[in-house]
């Protein structure tokens, strides 16, 4: 086949795909090279085990950062006299114990639960400057997309994957599709990345980015800080997208510059030219192409047991029924059977117990500055038994309390937490009581995910503080008025 | 891994739309180091229910699951095909998987054989009216094929790479391995063209 000039006009993916391929084989599955691993303590055991039993060696861990999070309690790491304080579940103690061990006797950096630098693998990787752009990133974990916002090609593997890349810093891959997502416009008040992402859920389904890598584009993307770009790209894989990608550009650069572990000096600028060539290129053809109007996306929250199940926070419980799918009518019904809610009830009318700011999703400075910026002045409602607000990182935490916005929260009647997973799942003392509802700024809300019987409802920090404040899910442009 | 070629028995009439990894594994089961012993805390939400099917005696030993789209959603957890393996199921078969889930099932030697929704709608009656027999439905991974005591017969598309290793019981990392002199070139170039690339983790 001839190829034509418009033949060469390549998208992101193409182009950092290409430049990370190793080996091609015939039946269309690569060797593709990793440029950066996260390791933490849940996905890595079995994989260090499993290089001990085949006496291997971890091929690079000068590309490897080990930094423990979905475990450990959110409450203080270090009594008064700064002794560490031990983990009371020994099943959790025993996981953090085998990555304190297992990092070491394989050469990985490890950062300590009780160091500044730790949080939440995909909080620290950008903000150490470890997530470059146009590197190939992966982490035992789905919301390894996360880094997508840089404009790097991140994914989540599973344990074995885990094993593969520490052993041959290497993956077997096939080239997925690729999908634009497009949106255009200005955003409205009120309506920030997260609500940009849950309405592109809403739209694509929890399938519908299945065996595609997605770029977000258009002028409502390319307005976001970086942090709302990590936002965006950490879900997308719950539209089903392994992979999320936005072209990075002067705000990536100028949000990278200086951070500790990203290039310096010469190297710097030699890295940006290259970064300057990644963006897609004009003519580049997508897969598909779904266009969103900015206009159209208000503040947004889940109603059901599936991302997917986004309503404006101004709509109502949707009748099973109303679904052409059948499947999709009995899934619902299960949905609001687990949420205890019913068809025609207003979003604004559901009460909620408990909150929670944080997570890899929404745990950033921006996202506190968000949430602290309702809540100043305010005080959660009194039927909210529980509120925590939980940095992504040390770091993070440092410079939210030297904003002052842990007083803010503090004095709204929130706990402010050390950094780590936390209630985005039940792995930790972090759990929200079965049958009760949490306005939650995380990621899933699957049933039992935030802890056996929880009911969770996705929405943005400044909607969890609104939450907070009126005790019920409720429109955070009310309140900002 | 061992290696994977034909599957027989009974089936699991399942066919749930959407099922994430935490319900296949709630989070709590995820804090084992070993690969074993989480057959125990597999689908635990619905196994609440007395009727469930998961311990219900007509599909005991059932090695094949019946599920519906989109299987495997939401976390990357391998726990999630080690419980079923766990569970006593060999093979699961859905219209879609998750991207990870169907990576991660493969790496186990567990077939996530994918059909269409009219075939899976049809498996699901043989699955529930045929339980009392010994093997009402088989797969063969050799002929890509799911065969029914009822004359049935679905093909199934499969990766060749992966069908190949599944047959054969491959090691994937020592397959890897074998192109070490392509693996050491890339990172000659790369060290060669973008220094910058390794991180100062000091």
């Amino acid at each position: 086949m001839t190829k034509t000039p418009q033949a060469l006009a390549l998208t992101l993916y193409e182009k950092i795909w290409n430049a990370h391929v190793v080996e091609q084989r015939g039946d269309g599955t690569a060797i593709v090279f990793i440029d950066r691993h996260l390791v933490h303590e849940v996905t890595s055991p079995q994989a260090f085990e499993g290089l001990r039993l085949a006496g291997r060696k971890v091929r690079r861990p000068d590309l490897t950062l080990a930094v423990p999070d979905h475990n450990l309690p959110t409450t203080a790491r270090r009594d008064a006299a700064g002794k560490r304080i031990p983990i009371a579940d020994p099943e959790s103690a025993a996981q953090l114990a085998a990555l304190e061990a297992n990092a070491p006797a394989f050469g990985i950096r490890y950062i300590d639960a009780a160091d500044a630098m730790q949080g939440i693998v995909h909080v620290v990787g950008p903000e150490q400057g470890f997530s470059l752009p146009g590197t190939t990133i992966v982490c035992g974990d789905s919301h390894t997309a996360c880094h997508g916002g840089l404009g790097a090609l991140a994914f989540g593997i599973g344990t074995s994957e885990v094993e593969h890349v520490l052993a041959s810093q290497t993956l077997q891959l096939k080239r997925s599709k690729s999908m634009e997502v497009r949106v255009e416009g200005e955003i409205g008040p009120g309506v920030t990345a997260k609500d940009i992402v849950l309405h592109i859920t809403g739209m694509l389904g929890a399938a519908g980015g299945t065996g595609y890598v997605i770029e977000y584009t258009g002028s409502a993307i390319r307005a976001l800080s970086v942090e709302g770009r990590l936002t965006v790209s950490n879900m997308a894989i719950e539209h089903g997208a392994r992979a999320g990608l936005i072209a990075p550009d002067d705000v990536t650069f100028e949000y990278l510059k200086g951070r500790p572990m990203a290039p310096k000096d010469a190297a710097w600028d030699a890295a940006v030219a290259y970064w300057r060539t990644l963006a897609t290129d004009t003519g580049a053809v997508y897969d598909k192409v779904v266009v969103i109007a900015a206009a159209d996306i208000a503040p947004s929250v889940t109603w059901g047991t599936s991302p997917e199940d986004v309503l404006p926070i101004t709509g109502c419980v949707p009748d099973p029924m109303s679904f052409t799918d059948p499947a999709k009518q009995v899934a619902a019904q299960k949905s609001l059977d687990y949420m205890g809610l019913h068809a025609g009830m207003r979003m604004v009318d559901v009460e909620v117990q408990n909150i929670f700011i944080g997570s890899c999703t929404n745990s950033r400075i921006e996202d506190l500055r968000a949430a602290a910026a309702v809540l100043k002045g305010r005080r959660k409602a009194a039927n909210v038994k529980w509120a925590i607000v939980v940095p992504g990182s040390g770091l993070v935490k440092r410079q939210a309390e030297a904003e002052g916005l842990d007083k803010i929260f503090t004095e709204a009647g929130m706990e402010w937490r050390e950094p780590g997973c936390s209630a985005c799942l039940g792995m930790n003392p972090d759990k929200v009581p079965a049958g009760e509802r949490c306005a939650s700024t995380s990621n899933r809300n699957f049933v039992g995910r935030q802890g056996p019987g929880a009911r969770t409802h996705l929405l943005s920090p400044a909607m969890a503080a609104a939450a907070a404040v009126m005790g019920r899910l409720a429109d955070v442009r009310e309140m900002t008025q | 891994m061992k290696a994977v070629g034909q599957i027989a028995g009974k089936a699991i009439p399942f066919g749930r739309k959407n099922i994430d990894t935490d319900i296949i594994i709630p989070a709590k089961w995820l804090k084992t180091i070993t690969r074993t012993g989480l057959g125990q805390g597999a689908f635990e939400s619905l196994r609440g229910d007395a009727d469930n099917l998961f311990d219900d005696p007509r599909y005991k030993g059932a090695p094949i699951l019946i599920a519906g789209d989109n299987f495997g959603c939401g976390s990357s957890r391998e726990h999630a095909a080690w419980a079923l393996a766990d569970l006593g199921i060999e093979a699961v078969i859905a219209p879609s998987y998750s991207d990870i889930f169907a990576g991660n099932a493969f790496k186990n030697g567990l077939l996530a054989v994918e059909l269409p929704q009219e075939a899976i709608d049809r498996l699901m009656v043989v699955a529930a009216e045929a339980s009392g027999d010994g093997a009402p439905i088989s797969i063969d991974l050799e002929s890509q094929s799911v065969t029914t005591i009822f004359q049935d017969r679905f093909h199934f598309e499969i990766d060749p790479f992966r069908k190949l290793c599944l047959l054969q019981g491959l090691d994937e990392i020592g397959l890897t391995l074998d192109s070490e002199a392509a693996i050491a070139a890339h990172e000659a170039k790369m060290e060669e063209e973008q220094p910058w690339l390794v991180p100062n983790l000091s």
